[in-house]
């Protein structure tokens, strides 16, 4: 299928191998990526705080553009942030033909129209709903056999649920655990799954911040997972690059590797660790987890 | 409605229960009652209470989902006890049993009753929760534009049940965080132009280390609360209004961190990470690394900024240099950027007062006496402050 694709940010900036390794899996599974290279940041909830007009015109924009791509399924993020931000946009966008209209007026100079009906998906919702669980597994030439993985969604891809579209029949909040299910891996819940990663302050309440990353990987250490998926880069940064530093807030030792969602995807699909760029993270999962013919996590 | 008729059917309730008086540690109590599928989990308790056991201890008043007093988890989900049926509970529940515990962020008095006083009240008394009246106080009433008092409905529909407090994740690791609840009330002052203490009110939640900025945007509160109140928005907009209106810089970093990315996305389309840090602790311009602040940051970000350059997360170019969009395109998005930030009002679109299109049948959910239709939907935002 093809796909309006926009990695956003961070997949190009501090997590290259999520956009990496995205590249890498799309090919596997029929997924052609048209990339959104004009479109600019969602503005992560920032903007919006700043000036929500302004915020809903610029990804109004951006949705403009995805629906100018000829053939385009629908448009797809790897992001969980730029998720929550295009949807919270979405929303009011497409709540209020008046307000609508007014943003496109500013979308008018550029000759660009956004009209509703864009469906938006990050790549998790689009591998179990486009995709399909049985598909997916279908594909797996490695599978994650006893690999205990801890799902991390985060918060801006699980709330707000009506906002999102989850309920009973799209049960979207619980894919991660589907997906590392139909890879072969078996599921460690654990109390932070869905909590906050504590990113959106870091710069305001660095303590605060790490420590709750820090207290949802030490749940994760205590329910033995040996490895965490999420589906948002910015949680990456701080349950990754800062870890480190949360180890020291929480005053313990965590050593948990992170996987963005297409490495651990494209692990199952049997691309190579450092193709899927597993070797540039700062908690390298290279030394916990042994990759021959399944992947298997580290006994130890 | 058709729900109503049905027969009583068996439910299964396990509730949390502790008495930290007795020196026992908590423990999980099952019940068995018997009532329709549409009663709520109140009664059920109320029921198990009556017939078999009345030392639980479950706090509440009107049974209607007005008074505030049974907030509860039910399935580890905040609610009201009242507010929740029986059935839809069930349904929600892993495996078939309706759990029920005390809220969390708050210690537990007894069973499911918490101290609301030691931590709910005491955050909303934080914020000064009256009006101080403008002067000269008029002879008659206030008149005021009918807009900015449908404007703060939303916040005034909160009934102090304490569910947002229960969900707060930045409580969870920063209890002296002012929080949702009493936030949302702050709103409910500064929105309104009656007030006389905007700036002041709003120079005080922003300074505060654990005020406007310490929250974590995790849209814990906006899914807890029963009555759709919106903490977390209401606290964007407080911190909206005290940057882009007040002008307040304050020591938390909120105001630089919010110029910082605004102004990195207006002048290259995505964000430049490098950048945004020393400039969220020392200022709004490429010299901002310079600033002491910015400096320790910095410094202390040393290891960290080795290790992601050790791994190739980050390279040297990129730290320096920022990626951009195609200049055309740039060039668009900039004039987006003048367009909007010159206009004289924000527009804000509030959901929650104007409904949705497809809704318009749905009368519009007004708290005061103010009458919520016939304006503009799309109404400019209210102002602060007139000062």
């Amino acid at each position: 299928m093809k796909v309006a694709y926009w990695p956003g940010c961070v997949s190009r900036g501090f997590t290259p191998e999520l956009h990496g390794s995205m590249a890498k899996v799309a090919p596997l599974l029929d997924i052609e990526l048209v990339e959104l290279d004009r479109a600019c940041c969602t503005g992560a909830g920032v903007i919006a705080e700043h000036n929500q007009e302004l915020a809903d015109t610029l990804n109004a924009r951006t949705f403009a553009l995805a629906q100018q791509v000829d053939g385009a399924e629908l448009m797809m993020n790897i992001c969980s942030t730029c998720q929550g931000a295009q949807s919270e946009c979405q929303e009011r966008l497409d709540a209020n033909a008046e307000y609508r209209g007014h943003v496109n007026e500013t979308l008018a100079a550029e000759g660009l129209t956004y009209e509703t009906g864009l469906t938006n998906k990050n790549f998790l919702w689009l591998l179990v709903e486009e995709i399909g669980l049985d598909a997916l597994r279908a594909r797996v030439k490695r599978p994650l056999t006893n690999l205990k993985v801890g799902p991390f969604y985060g918060c801006y891809i699980v709330r707000p649920r009506d906002r999102l579209g989850i309920d009973a029949e799209r049960p979207r909040d619980h894919y991660l655990h589907q997906v590392i299910d139909a890879l072969g891996g078996t599921v460690i819940e654990y109390a932070g799954m869905r909590k906050c990663c504590g990113f959106p302050i870091i710069t305001m309440n660095k303590e605060a911040s790490l420590k709750q990353a820090g207290r949802h990987l030490g749940d994760a250490v205590d329910a033995e997972a040996d490895c965490l998926v999420t589906p948002c880069p910015l949680c990456h940064l701080n349950l990754d690059l800062q870890q480190p530093i949360a180890e020291k807030v929480v005053g313990r030792s965590l050593d948990m590797p992170i996987l963005h969602l297409p490495q651990l995807v494209g692990l199952a699909l049997g691309l190579d660790p450092k193709e899927l760029g597993l070797n540039r993270h700062v908690v390298r999962p290279t030394s916990v987890i042994d990759w021959s013919t399944s992947v298997v996590g580290a006994a130890a | 409605m058709a729900e109503t008729h049905k027969p009583p059917e068996q439910f299964t309730l396990r509730l949390r229960r502790y008495d930290p008086e007795s020196g026992e540690a908590p423990y999980w109590d099952e019940h068995t009652i018997e009532l329709e599928p549409h009663r709520s989990v109140l009664e059920g308790i109320l029921q198990a209470k009556a017939a078999s056991d009345g030392s639980i201890g479950i706090r509440c008043s009107c049974r209607a989902a007005i008074c505030g007093s049974c907030g509860v988890r039910i399935n580890g989900e905040p609610g009201l006890a009242c507010h929740t049926h029986l059935d839809h509970a069930r349904a929600a529940s892993p495996d078939g049993v309706i759990e029920v515990e005390p809220m969390g962020n708050m210690p537990v008095i007894k069973d499911l009753i918490v101290d609301m006083d030691a931590v709910h009240w005491k955050k909303v008394q934080r914020v000064t929760p009256w009006l101080i009246a403008k002067q000269p106080v008029p002879e008659r009433e206030y008149l005021v534009p009918k807009e900015s008092m449908v404007d703060i409905t939303q916040s005034m529909a909160c009934i102090q049940c304490g569910a947002c407090v229960s969900d707060c994740l930045a409580m969870e690791v920063d209890p002296g965080f002012i929080g949702p609840a009493a936030l949302a009330k702050a709103y409910r002052f500064v929105g309104d132009p009656r007030d006389d203490q905007q700036d002041i009110r709003l120079k005080d939640l922003a300074e505060d280390p654990q005020g406007i900025f310490d929250c974590t945007h995790c849209f814990k509160c906006v899914e807890a609360c029963p009555k759709g109140v919106n903490p977390m928005g209401q606290i964007m907009r407080l911190r909206r209004i005290a940057i882009d209106d007040q002008k307040i810089v304050d020591q938390n970093n909120g105001e630089r961190h919010e110029a910082a990315f605004a102004s990195l996305i207006e002048n290259n389309g995505i964000l430049w990470e490098a950048e945004l840090i020393p400039r969220s602790y020392g200022g709004n311009s490429w010299f901002g690394k310079f600033a002491p602040a910015a400096g320790k940051e910095l410094v202390s970000s040393i290891p960290t900024a080795i290790r992601g350059l050790l791994r190739g997360k980050m390279t040297i170019p990129k730290i320096l240099k920022p990626h951009k969009i195609p200049s055309q395109d740039l060039k668009a998005v900039q004039s987006i950027y003048e367009r909007i930030e010159s206009r004289p009002e924000r527009y804000e679109l509030n959901l929650y007062i104007t409904g949705y299109d497809e809704q318009d049948e749905t009368p519009v959910p007004v708290v005061a006496t103010a009458s919520g239709g016939g304006e503009s939907s799309v109404a400019p935002e209210t102002e602060g402050s007139a000062s």
